[in-house]
């Protein structure tokens, strides 16, 4: 791996992604607008709205990166631009760290944006340290970024690749104690979400929101979610052949 | 081979730029893999301009993706630049340039190569060297004026010059280019012979170049004729017309698939 190749990857995609106004607004404008909806849909019920916004503050940078990045590395795959880097002297590490690289930037923005605008315009009730909440954001972010590296390997077009959203998704959000606490779903459910990276990305939120210090939780939360993520870049890696068939 | 006719007026000393002896690609990820090229042996003079020639669907564009290592299932002999093909001391050492033009359409021309460079030649020091390469290269396909436009906003000939440009980045001493003149008009097509020559003779670069426009043959100093995964022959265009009594080369191609042709039917009755 070299880092000057990793941060001209880095910087190339930023660089697209300058060309391409609208969709900066959409990334950076929907969760704070959803944010802000969600604040007056549970206008006599603030708990509630603490609860909920403070889990939707992980998971919008993880839908956001998932989508984003599967469709940008499947751009890369068919428009060939991958065959003549990988064909290059460009290490597989530099190009997925390259897109990690880029895309946590701009994750660190949306979730600046959101996580201030939910805490000191929206009166989200969070007891622990705003900082934090972006520490869980970013790898999130992360996860999202490495899932959709690792999805646009089997997709063979964009339209393939916004189903995969979807189908993995999903599943994690329904499971991730969002709608149900985890321990009250099937016990069956409830084991598989123990193995969801996203339950544990929604549950350092809710230690952040409710003690004042870095619970033990909090630090095994975040340990899993960038365990999980590096494990699934290396995975996405692995889609990434120099010789094709 | 059918070269024992071979007429080049310069035999080149040094050993040959890419050499291939029983080299057989099979593709297809089935249970049934075709066989895209069938046990060929040839090899591609240094310094020179070889045309890759053939009807569509022939093994040109497999053929190309297994001398720049990123073909896969590719069985036999095949050396590039005296290193085992795909090799990566090689990536550096070739330019590549594939059949649809493979760039950032979300990006200028300059982008596109300022980003390519960065692969080729990373580092901050490099920064003045790589400026320089970028601005050559640009003025090497006739770009200079559109160099601040959006790759995605060029005509289909202007995208596959910058496709182009990348590939003549960091001076490569092989390039291997795909159908690099498919869609241009005919100014553009003579326009870039005279670059691809002045490269091989200013540059001292291997230039191997396919194309299914027989005419083009003329320009180049060897060629490689293909057809159906084999090789028909490895000639100059001169030897060929005189080896066919043909007055284009052509004409002397279709004569080898008559011939080809005529040989393989009682094969087939057996």
């Amino acid at each position: 791996m070299s880092t000057a190749r990793t941060t001209a990857t880095a910087a190339r995609v930023l660089r697209q992604l300058r060309h391409d106004p609208r969709s900066i607004a959409l990334m950076l404008l929907v969760p704070v607008l959803m944010l802000t909806l969600l604040r007056f849909v549970f206008d006599g019920n603030p708990r509630t709205f603490d609860s909920i916004g403070a889990s939707l503050l992980g998971i919008f940078p993880l839908i956001t990166m998932f989508l984003v990045t599967s469709i940008a590395t499947l751009r890369e795959r068919t428009s060939g631009t991958l065959e003549r880097l990988l064909a290059m002297p460009l290490g597989k590490g530099d190009l997925i760290a390259g897109y990690a690289l880029a895309f946590g930037a701009v994750a660190v923005v949306q979730s600046l944006l959101a996580t201030g605008l939910a805490l000191w315009l929206l009166g989200l009730d969070a007891v622990g340290s705003p900082w934090l909440l972006l520490l869980v954001a970013l790898l999130d972010a992360l996860l999202g970024t490495a899932l959709g590296l690792f999805v646009s390997a089997f997709a063979a077009s964009e339209f393939q690749a916004v189903q995969f959203m979807p189908a993995v998704i999903f599943p994690q959000l329904l499971l991730c104690g969002l709608f149900a606490a985890r321990d009250t779903m099937h016990p069956v459910l409830e084991g598989l979400s123990d193995v969801l990276p996203m339950s544990y990305a929604v549950d350092g939120m809710t230690q952040v929101l409710t003690h004042t210090d870095m619970t033990a939780d909090f630090v095994r939360d975040a340990v899993i979610v960038a365990a999980c993520a590096l494990l699934v870049l290396a995975l996405g890696a692995a889609t990434l052949r120099r010789r094709t068939p | 081979m059918m070269n024992n006719a071979q007429t080049a007026p310069t035999e080149p000393a040094s050993p040959a730029a890419v050499h291939a002896r029983g080299l057989t690609v099979r593709r297809g990820t089935g249970r049934t893999p075709r066989t895209v090229i069938d046990s060929i042996a040839f090899d591609v003079p240094r310094g020179r301009i070889t045309g890759l020639l053939g009807p569509s669907g022939c093994g040109k564009s497999t053929l190309m993706r297994s001398i720049v290592g990123t073909q896969a299932h590719v069985t036999g002999t095949l050396e590039v630049l005296g290193s085992p093909a795909g090799h990566p001391e090689l990536r550096s050492r070739i330019g590549y340039v594939t059949q649809a033009p493979s760039v950032y359409d979300d990006l200028t021309v300059r982008q596109n190569l300022e980003y390519f460079a960065a692969v080729l030649t990373p580092g901050r020091a490099a920064a003045d060297r790589r400026r320089a390469a970028v601005t050559r290269a640009i003025a090497d396909v006739d770009l200079t004026g559109r160099a601040g436009a959006l790759a995605g906003n060029l005509s289909g000939g202007q995208r596959s010059r910058v496709s182009l440009a990348v590939a003549l980045l960091g001076t490569p001493e092989l390039l291997v280019l795909d159908e690099p003149t498919v869609g241009l008009d005919p100014v553009l097509r003579r326009d870039l012979w005279n670059l691809f020559h002045d490269i091989a003779a200013t540059r001292g670069a291997t230039i191997l170049v396919s194309s299914h426009v027989m005419d083009e043959a003329e320009r180049c100093h060897d060629l490689l004729l293909m057809r159906e995964g084999r090789i028909l022959a490895q000639d100059t265009p001169d030897a060929l017309r005189t080896r066919t009594h043909s007055a284009t080369v052509e004409e002397g191609f279709l004569r080898l698939v008559d011939e080809a042709n005529a040989e393989a039917k009682p094969e087939v009755a057996r």
